[in-house]
């Protein structure tokens, strides 16, 4: 599988307002959130404060709440809301047919 | 078509027949039952099949912040309870006033000794070709909502024509329903009848940054479209295409019933002071009505109108001296409020502030040292109070230097004062614009026993509706009660208005069954929650409802999603149970063959008597409860918000000191109680004698056994804040402990709140109420503690098993694998 974009499984797979990883052999593995409106979006699984699993966290809105502190991170932006300041990266995700599609360069980058 | 029986027995009362089932008729009919309920018959003709509700209240319908029946003012029992007949969905289309008859359009003739017509008014709709076209609606009523809500679900483009207030309101929630929206407003500035151009470019501003698309000084030429509407042409020749066209371009007095039947007419329905018009036994109201040449087409002269209406209806009369208006609403969630005569003119001074990095906007217009008019947008907070000055006349030039500074500086506060602020305005100052509603009356309701703003929103209706005097109502609720109410619950969370306790109460009572359902019920205000709101509904739904599948995963805590203890660098820790701190060779073996399979690096003896294995990875959990599941052991939910453990010390089997068998009670009560989901976590400890080594009195249940028996003691804590427990009872009998133990957590389940531990729980409430309750009412315990067990016999199944056997897999298994290396070879 080559191109511009990973292949990593279907919508439905993703609970809505849950999350799921992308295992990236020696890396830092990548969470896909899909929330309750269906919108789909992909960050490194890391909090920007102390790495925690976002991926575990609660969804909510447009936002997911890390287990670890409860840091609220902007799903689309990666930005830490309210008054911390942090950033994860994000990942460019695409729909197609029904089959979540992420970026083949960010995540090669998050294996670097 | 609702029909209830129109002809009552023989009733001798004067017969009032109201045509209009809207906000003016039914707020006629209230004042009117409010001063003497006994005096008239009343029948009501509505041209809607449905109950009264709250017209402007439509705009949060169609954003999807309310549903239609949030925002009924009066429902099938109001009418039922006060003996008046509707008839609902057949209007009137005949007034013979020789006869002193109506007749609907249906047929049906009713006499009446009083008339009151409350049409209200139509939307005028502009007469350019294609107006007629199928998807052109006016934004007026409940079906208008359905329409446009159809017209959003097929997606596409809309256009509004009409930039005021009404018009802007459809934009807003059509857009929020996904709808391309396009604004098309004929004058240069929108809401050029409530804003001056300064405000009404900000707004515009505003929601262009929001995805509208606004065109102000544009002239519609024609709906084109063929059978159904397919755009809109403008005079400059721009077309726009559409699928849904929302004509809210103003509104005219319904007069066409009252024209037919010869009464006198201008531009509404002619009235004197006490809304009689050119007949004696006609009366009109709302925004049908012209009162000294105005008519109204805001909801507030309404109130007025209504109170001289039935003040006169009694012969009490007031008379109605015509209303100064102010508007106040939210635009797109944009805060504007103006007021009074803000055009300016010979003698008129303007002092304006503008902070432009906040969006505010801030004018008041002051002649002859009075307030006439004020335009403020992005913070409204002192509408109000302007609003006071300005109807009351007041000679503000000692004020005119801080005026503009709003209420608490100009009074002399310097750091606002927000109670102060209110204390200050006078009682007839409107609190609650949607509902009509004065300081004096939300006074005069908490006097008479409201003492939480549910309360006030359940009498007398203020902050019932918008919410945007919710602050206000606070306000007035703790200058009026003191410290009586400061003592009110918090808000559950940004999400909600409401308190744990109220949220806790409408769950049960309205027996709620879902989590969208409570959010949709108590107003929510975010689509879906926060992490603080969803674990705690979650909760009370699963306490509410034992043995219901109500369980939303996806609204808890990871640990308790996961069933182990998440750890700073992503790996789990698994704790099984050992009940009362025992274990066996079997145990120890199968945790031992655990740590070496999975190479976790740390065991450890917890504080609660049982081991903890560090370091297990995610996808490796059901696996290890697989193991531990096989030696007979289940988990010990040491990650939840449940049942711990219960510490025991060895007593009477072994101790020489031991009075009764603590480790045997122990472990009776852990099987009692395990597996129940609880506000907080839950420790309990059984000490054998009163040296206390299972330190049981730091614990939220504890035992202490002596020669006759048992203490139990009830609501401590080793945590941050250590609190020695309190001492609940003594009893007898081993089997008198455990039932005082199940009906004490079953309470501590069912009346704290989420995330409260029993000892601030206990604070809060008083120990003496958990005696009452638990000590002295033994049909109460006896109650307390069937439930316990009742829903205990759901919840006892170990949650690993059913991840072992493959339960909610997804949540342990990686979606998808990437190996960069593979994947370029």
């Amino acid at each position: 599988m080559t191109g511009d974009w990973l292949d990593i499984g279907w919508v439905d797979e993703i609970p809505v307002r849950g999350s799921r990883t992308v295992q990236v052999a020696g890396g830092d593995d990548i969470a896909v959130f899909r929330t309750a409106e269906g919108k789909v979006f992909a960050l490194l699984d890391r909090c920007p404060h102390k790495h925690g699993r976002l991926s575990q966290g609660i969804v909510y809105g447009g936002a997911v709440a890390c287990p670890l502190h409860n840091w609220r991170i902007s799903l689309s932006t990666g930005e830490a809301l309210g008054d911390d300041k942090g950033c994860t990266p994000t990942v460019p995700v695409k729909i197609d047919a029904g089959r979540v599609l992420i970026c083949r360069a960010s995540t090669l980058k998050a294996a670097a | 078509m609702e029909h209830t029986p129109l002809k009552a027995k023989a009733d001798t009362r004067e017969h009032l027949v109201v045509i209009g089932n809207g906000m003016a008729g039914c707020r006629a009919v209230e004042e009117l039952l409010a001063r003497d309920a006994d005096r008239y018959r009343v029948t009501i003709f509505g041209a809607e099949p449905r109950v009264n509700y709250n017209r402007i209240m439509l705009s949060p319908v169609l954003a999807g912040e309310k549903s239609f029946d949030d925002i009924v003012i009066n429902d099938a029992d109001w009418y039922a309870a006060n003996g008046i007949a509707l008839v609902a969905g057949d209007p009137v289309a005949v007034i013979d006033r020789a006869a002193k008859t109506v007749t609907t359009r249906g047929g049906t003739t009713e006499c009446y000794d009083r008339l009151l017509i409350a049409t209200g008014s139509d939307p005028f709709i502009i007469p350019v070709p294609g107006k007629d076209l199928p998807g052109v609606i006016a934004f007026r009523d409940m079906d208008d909502v359905d329409t446009m809500l159809a017209a959003a679900d097929a997606g596409g483009d809309a256009v509004v024509i009409g930039g005021g207030l009404l018009g802007l309101e459809a934009a807003h929630g059509l857009s929020l329903r996904g709808m391309k929206v396009t604004v098309i407003h004929l004058m240069p500035t929108l809401m050029e009848r409530q804003l001056d151009e300064a405000a009404g470019w900000l707004l515009k501003n505003a929601l262009e940054a929001r995805g509208q698309t606004i065109l102000t000084g544009a002239d519609t030429a024609e709906i084109v479209g063929d059978g159904k509407v397919e755009g809109v042409k403008l005079k400059d020749g721009t077309l726009i295409p559409a699928s849904l066209v929302v004509m809210a371009v103003g509104i005219r007095p319904s007069v066409a019933l009252a024209r037919d039947a010869g009464l006198a007419v201008g531009r509404g329905i002619q009235v004197d002071d006490h809304m009689v018009t050119s007949d004696p036994a006609v009366l009109a109201v709302g925004e049908c009505v012209e009162h000294d040449g105005q008519v109204y087409g805001l909801v507030a002269p309404l109130w007025d109108m209504c109170r001289s209406l039935a003040d006169g209806l009694v012969e009490k009369p007031s008379g109605y001296r015509g209303s100064v208006t102010s508007t106040k609403l939210k635009v797109s969630g944009i805060d504007v409020f103006s007021a009074g005569d803000f055009s300016g003119g010979d003698g008129c001074e303007d002092i304006v502030l503008r902070d432009a990095s906040r969006g505010v906007y801030k004018r008041v217009i002051v002649k002859d040292d009075r307030i006439v008019g004020a335009v403020l947008y992005g913070d409204t907070a002192d509408g109000s109070w302007y609003f006071d000055l300005l109807k009351k006349q007041e000679d503000v030039s000692d004020l005119r230097d801080l005026l503009i500074f709003g209420q608490s500086f100009a009074s002399g506060g310097g750091a606002a004062d927000p109670k102060a602020a209110v204390a200050a305005l006078s009682d007839d100052a409107e609190i609650c614009g949607c509902n009509g509603v004065t300081k004096g009356q939300v006074v005069a309701c908490i006097a008479k026993g409201a003492r939480s703003l549910d309360a006030v929103r359940g009498t007398c209706k203020a902050s019932a509706s918008c919410g945007s005097c919710t602050g206000l109502v606070e306000n007035l609720l703790a200058l009026t009660l003191g410290d009586e109410v400061q003592a009110g619950p918090k808000t559950m969370c940004k999400c909600t208005s409401f308190g744990h306790d109220d949220v806790r109460r409408e769950v049960v009572a309205q027996d709620m069954r879902s989590i969208p359902e409570v959010m949709q019920k108590l107003h929510w205000t975010t689509p879906d929650g926060c992490s603080s709101c969803r674990p705690a509904l979650n909760y009370y739904l699963l306490c509410a409802l034992p043995g219901d599948d109500v369980d939303d995963q996806q609204s808890r805590f990871v640990n308790e999603r996961l069933h182990a203890n998440i750890q700073k660098d992503g790996t789990y820790s698994v704790v099984p149970r050992m009940w009362g701190g025992l274990t066996n060779p079997t145990e120890l073996r199968a945790i031992a063959d655990v740590v070496e399979k999975y190479d976790a690096p740390m065991v450890k003896v917890t504080g609660g008597q049982r081991l903890d294995i560090f370091g297990i990875k995610k996808e490796d959990l059901p696996a290890v409860w697989a193991d531990l599941n096989a030696a007979g052991m289940v988990s010990g939910h040491a990650y939840g918000k449940a049942l711990r453990t219960v510490k025991t010390c060895v007593g009477s089997e072994w101790c020489r000191f031991g009075t009764q068998d603590s480790t045997g009670l122990g472990v009776k009560i852990e099987r009692m109680s395990w597996g129940s989901w609880m506000p907080h976590k839950f420790k309990i400890a059984v000490s054998g004698c009163p040296r206390n080594c299972a330190e049981a009195t730091i614990k939220d249940f504890g035992i202490v056994c002596v020669d006759s028996g048992y203490e139990l003691h009830v609501g401590g804590n080793g945590g941050i804040h250590v609190r020695v427990t309190d001492l609940l009872c003594k009893v007898a009998t081993e089997q008198e402990a455990m039932d005082y133990c199940a009906a004490f957590i079953q309470l501590y389940r069912e009346e704290a709140r989420y995330l409260e531990r029993t000892a601030p729980w206990i604070e809060r409430v008083g120990v003496e109420q958990i005696k009452a309750r638990i000590v002295d009412d033994a049909a109460g315990r006896e109650a307390l503690r069937a439930r316990f067990l009742y829903a205990q016999s759901f919840s006892q199944d170990d949650p690993w098993a059913q991840r072992a056997e493959g339960a909610e897999r997804e949540h342990h298994a990686p979606m998808a694998r990437f190996t960069p290396q593979e994947e370029m070879a």
